[in-house]
């Protein structure tokens, strides 16, 4: 999408975003009480420890809750795309864009991966499409 | 130890402003400055008497244009329900002896706004800015966006439809046909509802607020102070406030609101329970926003408010009495609609409310929500019979 905000890191999150440019999915992880930080902070928001690692993610998930946007064009065309919350095996969420497939094809509970969208920097955007088959 | 608020304060006075059109004359500073006067006459108060300004944006800019030095001072912002927010901490400075008369005002006009051209420029968060990085890239369109989010989850989990959802804009439109201030009057179905544009799925254009011009303030005051002025006081029986989160990828359950915690809180300090409520005015900014209400305030189970919502249950005639000014939905929505909710309550309790009141209205809540689904703020109010 030519439009995009492109992400600002902050310093705790600079990590995630440098493992992007290798297209890899890494989460901020509390080593005290064993659960993804997302997003990252400079402390566990669960337990309040300050433990924190990092960790590669699968990079696969589930839809938790979808919304396809309609979006009337200028030229009179609508545009569809979907947004998503998607619920990480690790058990982190993150809002993304479900792209490769239909609008009629966006569904909550549909198994998806993450798949990636080069940023001008060299970062790359984590979005995600469906698993199939 | 927590000290109850019940009965400690009364809102005396209230005003509001909207137009059919959408649009109003006055904007900006002058219009809310006619809403408090406006207000203080209502209660039979005058500048003179007030020592506290509640303000969503800066109480201190709005005081030095009033002219006012007070005592108490609030400037919290939890979006729409900033109002509610205020009248809870308005009603503890009263209780506690900090101030006597306060006032909490809102003025915005983003149709008239748009359409001379004005712009007041907005100020970008301090940073870092954890909306930019997490959400702003994947163009989730706002403040639409979130709701329709929490939809498709609530529909997912419970099996709530797109007709249960447009009954609240069919009830609630019912309403406004009752109510001449109102925006939009003509009668809608649930047809209508499902046949308008889609916005954000599963929400249509008929799920959404209006976007209108709009202002009004409340004055409020001791409850020994109160019964001797103008109108019948509105007693403040149980306020409480709850959030959650910001963004709505952090909000910790899609299909429950902090609602969950303080309408409840706010009931126990009121000593009623949902089915003593005469009219809930709950915000409306989506008609899965007031959904969710009805369940997270004990209306009806988690899950069950889409059929909660069946049968005009809502609506003029119907069990529970819901934006018996129109709401969101059909009255007017400037924004930050929560001050709307409270001049509702108030006129209900004391029967000023010609062809939609609700008959021995002596209960009345109202249900704030602001930003996404992220600040709730629940008060409830109570006629002098329920004291
Ligand atoms: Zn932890």
């Amino acid at each position: 999408m030519s439009d995009r905000a492109v992400p600002d890191p902050s310093p705790a999150s600079a990590p995630f975003w440098e493992a992007t440019r290798d297209r890899r999915l890494v989460l901020q992880w509390c080593t005290d009480c064993d659960q993804p930080v997302q997003y990252p902070r400079s402390f566990c928001p669960r337990c309040h420890g300050s433990c924190l690692d990092w960790r590669e993610a699968s990079g696969q998930g589930v839809v938790h809750a979808a919304t396809v946007e309609h979006r009337p064009e200028r030229m009179g065309e609508t545009e569809h795309y979907a947004v998503v919350l998607v619920d990480l095996d690790e058990g982190a969420r993150l809002m993304a864009n479900l792209v490769g497939c239909e609008p009629g094809e966006v569904h909550v509970g549909a198994p998806v991966q993450v798949t990636w969208e080069p940023l001008e920097d060299g970062r790359q955007l984590p979005l995600f499409e469906l698993r199939r088959g | 130890m927590s000290r109850s608020l019940r009965g400690a304060a009364a809102i005396v006075g209230v005003a509001d402003a909207c137009s059919p059109t959408g649009e109003l004359e006055h904007f900006g500073r002058d219009l809310e400055t006619r809403m408090v006067l406006e207000a203080l006459e209502d209660a039979g108060l005058g500048l003179a008497d007030v020592d506290g300004i509640c303000h969503a944006q800066s109480a201190m800019s709005f005081a030095e244009y009033l002219g006012v030095h007070p005592r108490f001072t609030d400037s919290t912002n939890t979006g729409g329900s900033s109002f509610e927010v205020h009248a809870e901490h308005a009603a503890a400075a009263i209780a506690a002896g900090v101030a006597d008369v306060v006032v909490s005002v809102y003025a915005a006009t983003p149709r008239s706004d748009r359409k001379q051209g004005r712009s007041f420029g907005r100020v970008p968060p301090p940073g870092p800015n954890p909306a930019a990085e997490w959400e702003w890239p994947y163009r989730l369109r706002m403040p639409i966006g979130p709701y329709a989010l929490a939809a498709s989850r609530h529909m997912y989990e419970y099996g709530t439809t797109s007709e249960q959802l447009a009954e609240i804009a069919v009830s609630t439109r019912r309403w406004a046909e009752l109510n001449p201030r109102a925006r939009f009057r003509d009668p809608i179905t649930v047809e209508d509802v499902l046949a308008s544009p889609m916005q954000c799925s599963p929400l249509h254009l008929l799920d959404c607020c209006l976007v209108t011009d709009g202002a009004g303030a409340f004055v409020m005051t001791s409850a020994e102070r109160a019964r001797s002025l103008r109108k019948q006081p509105s007693y403040v029986l149980g306020a409480a406030t709850c959030h959650d989160h910001m963004m709505i990828s952090q909000m910790p359950d899609l299909t429950t609101t902090p609602g969950a915690v303080s309408g409840p809180a706010a009931f126990e300090m009121a000593g009623v329970k949902p089915d003593d409520v005469s009219v809930l005015l709950g915000y409306d900014s989506f008609t899965i926003t007031a959904l969710l209400h009805l369940e997270d305030l004990g209306f009806c189970g988690k899950g069950e408010g889409g059929a909660f919502a069946e049968e005009g249950r809502t609506a003029p005639g119907g069990q529970l009495p819901m934006n018996t000014n129109g709401g969101g939905l059909s009255y007017t929505h400037p924004g930050m609609y929560g001050m709307f909710l409270i001049v509702e309550a108030v006129r209900q309790l004391r029967g000023e409310c010609g062809a939609r009141q609700v008959e021995g209205a002596d209960i009345a809540v109202a249900h704030g929500s602001g930003m996404v689904l992220s600040c709730m703020s629940t008060l409830v109010l109570g006629s002098e019979a329920t004291l």
